[in-house]
């Protein structure tokens, strides 16, 4: 039998039904991966091996009696953002110092509602605001994956969702939660060969995440698998009275979306996607995933999103505005970290420039200063119809087709350090999946090759607002025809 | 629109984070670089746009006026630096 760790989630599903093994047994097999692995890829920030029995142990007792929610014994690892009762939450910021939530955000609530069981918490780029997770206040996180040209280098699994991406590629769970502003689930989804979706803007509330940009946060799952992905989404969607952008529609059944095929469907290659210096090895990818869809009967029809280059610059003057505005509660009195001064505004700017790190303090000074008093109009207002152009180009787009297919990123995973020096390289990284939060859509990535070093590409399919079950169809298509099941060899 | 020290060190202080002298010159070479690239939004004509102002075309539900939580002041202060019989200690602002 292959190892409790190695089995998906679903076929893990299964195995807790038939009694093939008990909850308190995967839960083990876990805290055992975790303990060993964990030295060598910095995924976890904080473990809970003992909360990881006792909620097995609880779910071990409804299976046996017959009241097993979905996701039952199933074990996860929480992206740091989510605020864990009695479980520390940081954001991976020494800003939030020992923080110790009192309450727990939604979408975690929701997961153990439904019988999952909690691992730890997952590295992040501090406040999810970096492409590599280098920003974390705990160290970066080691992807699992490594080129194969015998350098050992040490690789970024992304950001700023890393922790939870090399956690799941490195089966230390069966799935990961994560969020993502501009592409923190996506792009680590593609830099580690696993699936990631964010959903809709509002699909799942944001109530118990710490917010960063809250016009483009949105959290999704980080799984082994398209139907894995499917199975977390469903759990973790939902209207909630506590969060006023959710949204007050029903949750389908996602799982039942990823076998039903694309017969029909019209997807659209939207030709700007197609940039500069772009390895050829993700041209290829494209193409090829084109042709799987069209084998699988979709028709592949060309669009164009004209503003698909302002994306990014739109991105970075909305995003540091609006965590300008929400990182203003760290003032080092009501909870986390403060350095003592002489005067109230010493020990506000003091607290703040000894717990938030260079690149967070670098979006503040951008955001506080696009939205000071004789700038607003000229960035702030600007960039805000930029948005409504990028949103209006998908709105044309869907006149013309189902679905889009794009590459998630492009590159493969970098090398720890090779750009860290540079913001705007760095930023480069969500060319490609920033424009699905500017205009609030589903967007996944879907692992489907690899590149000559052997690492992982992944494939992006972005749908119509609140079509997630198209975006699903379309994804394991894709999944199905890439034939992609190469995990990353185990060195840790 | 470019920045230099002396706007660093006004944003610095409207964003209550301390920014040593020294720190200022490197700090408006690195916003300037990032400002730089986002003026390429001027490219595009926004005449007449509505700016964004939600991501998904909705309207914000009112809730009941209703009492629905409270009496939870150990829990609002457990995480305080410094607290006292339920209420957050802070440095004194008034002489």
């Amino acid at each position: 039998m292959t190892q409790l760790t190695e089995l998906t989630l679903a076929a893990a599903r299964e195995g807790l039904a038939s009694k093939a093994f008990s909850a308190v047994e995967l839960a083990t097999a876990f805290n055992a991966a975790i303990e060993a692995a964990n030295p060598h890829l910095n995924a976890y920030v904080v473990t809970t091996p003992e909360k990881a029995l006792e909620m097995a142990a609880a779910s071990d007792a409804r299976l046996k009696d017959g009241n097993a929610g979905r996701l039952e014994g199933i074990p996860l690892g929480i992206k740091d953002l989510f605020c864990t009762e009695g479980v520390r939450a940081t954001a991976c910021s020494n800003i939030l110092g020992e923080f110790k939530p009192t309450y727990e955000s939604t979408v975690t609530s929701q997961l153990w509602r439904d019988g999952a069981v909690m691992l730890g918490k997952l590295n992040m780029d501090e406040f999810a605001m970096g492409s590599s997770n280098e920003t974390s206040r705990f160290g970066p996180v080691v992807n699992p994956w490594k080129r194969q040209d015998g350098a050992n280098a040490s690789l970024t699994p992304g950001g700023s969702s890393g922790g939870s991406a090399a956690a799941v590629a490195a089966d230390l769970c069966l799935g990961a939660t994560a969020t993502d502003t501009g592409g923190s689930i996506r792009q680590p989804a593609a830099f580690t060969g696993t699936v990631g979706i964010k959903p809709t803007y509002g699909r799942a509330s944001r109530f118990g995440i710490v917010a960063f940009a809250s016009s483009l946060d949105q959290a999704g799952p980080i799984a082994k698998t398209v139907l894995d992905s499917a199975i977390l989404l469903e759990s973790m969607c939902g209207h909630d009275p506590k969060d006023s952008t959710s949204l007050q529609v029903p949750v389908p059944d996602f799982a039942a979306a990823v076998s039903r095929g694309v017969k029909g469907l019209k997807i659209g290659v939207p030709k700007e996607y197609r940039v500069d210096g772009m390895p050829e090895a993700i041209e290829k990818l494209w193409s090829d995933g084109i042709a799987w869809l069209k084998d699988a009967g979709a028709e592949i029809v060309d669009v164009s999103l004209p503003h698909t280059k302002y994306a990014l610059p739109c991105y970075y003057i909305v995003a540091p505005a609006e965590a300008s505005s929400n990182l203003a509660r760290y003032d080092g009195m009501r909870f986390g970290a403060r350095v003592e001064g002489e005067t109230l505004t010493e020990v506000y700017e003091q607290s703040r420039a000894k717990g938030f790190g260079n690149e967070v303090k670098r979006r503040i000074l951008i955001g506080t200063y696009v939205l000071s008093a004789g700038y607003y109009d000229a960035y702030y207002l600007r960039a805000q119809r930029v948005r409504t152009k990028i949103a209006e180009d998908f709105r044309l787009a869907w006149q013309k087709c189902d679905a889009l297919l794009t590459p998630t990123a492009p590159s493969a995973a970098f090398g720890l350090g090779e750009k860290s020096d540079d913001p705007i390289q760095m930023y480069l990284n969500d060319v490609f999946t920033v424009t699905a939060n500017l205009a609030g859509l589903p967007g996944i990535s879907v692992p489907a090759a690899l590149d000559s070093q052997g690492l992982p590409l992944g494939l992006q399919v972005i749908g119509r607002a609140l079509d997630e079950e198209t975006v699903f169809a379309v994804a394991g298509v894709l999944e199905a025809q890439s034939g992609f099941n190469t995990k990353a060899k185990v060195w840790w | 629109m470019a920045v230099d020290a002396n706007t660093v060190r006004r944003v610095a202080r409207l964003a209550r984070i301390h920014e040593p002298e020294a720190r200022l010159e490197s700090l408006a070479g690195e916003l300037n670089t990032i400002l730089g690239w986002i003026e390429m939004l001027n490219e595009v004509d926004v005449e007449g746009v509505e700016p964004m102002t939600s991501a998904v075309e909705t309207t914000l539900p009112l809730r009941d006026d209703a009492v629905t939580d409270g009496g939870s002041t150990q829990k609002i202060v457990a995480n305080a630096p410094k607290s006292a019989d339920g209420f957050f200690v802070v440095p004194k602002v008034v002489e």
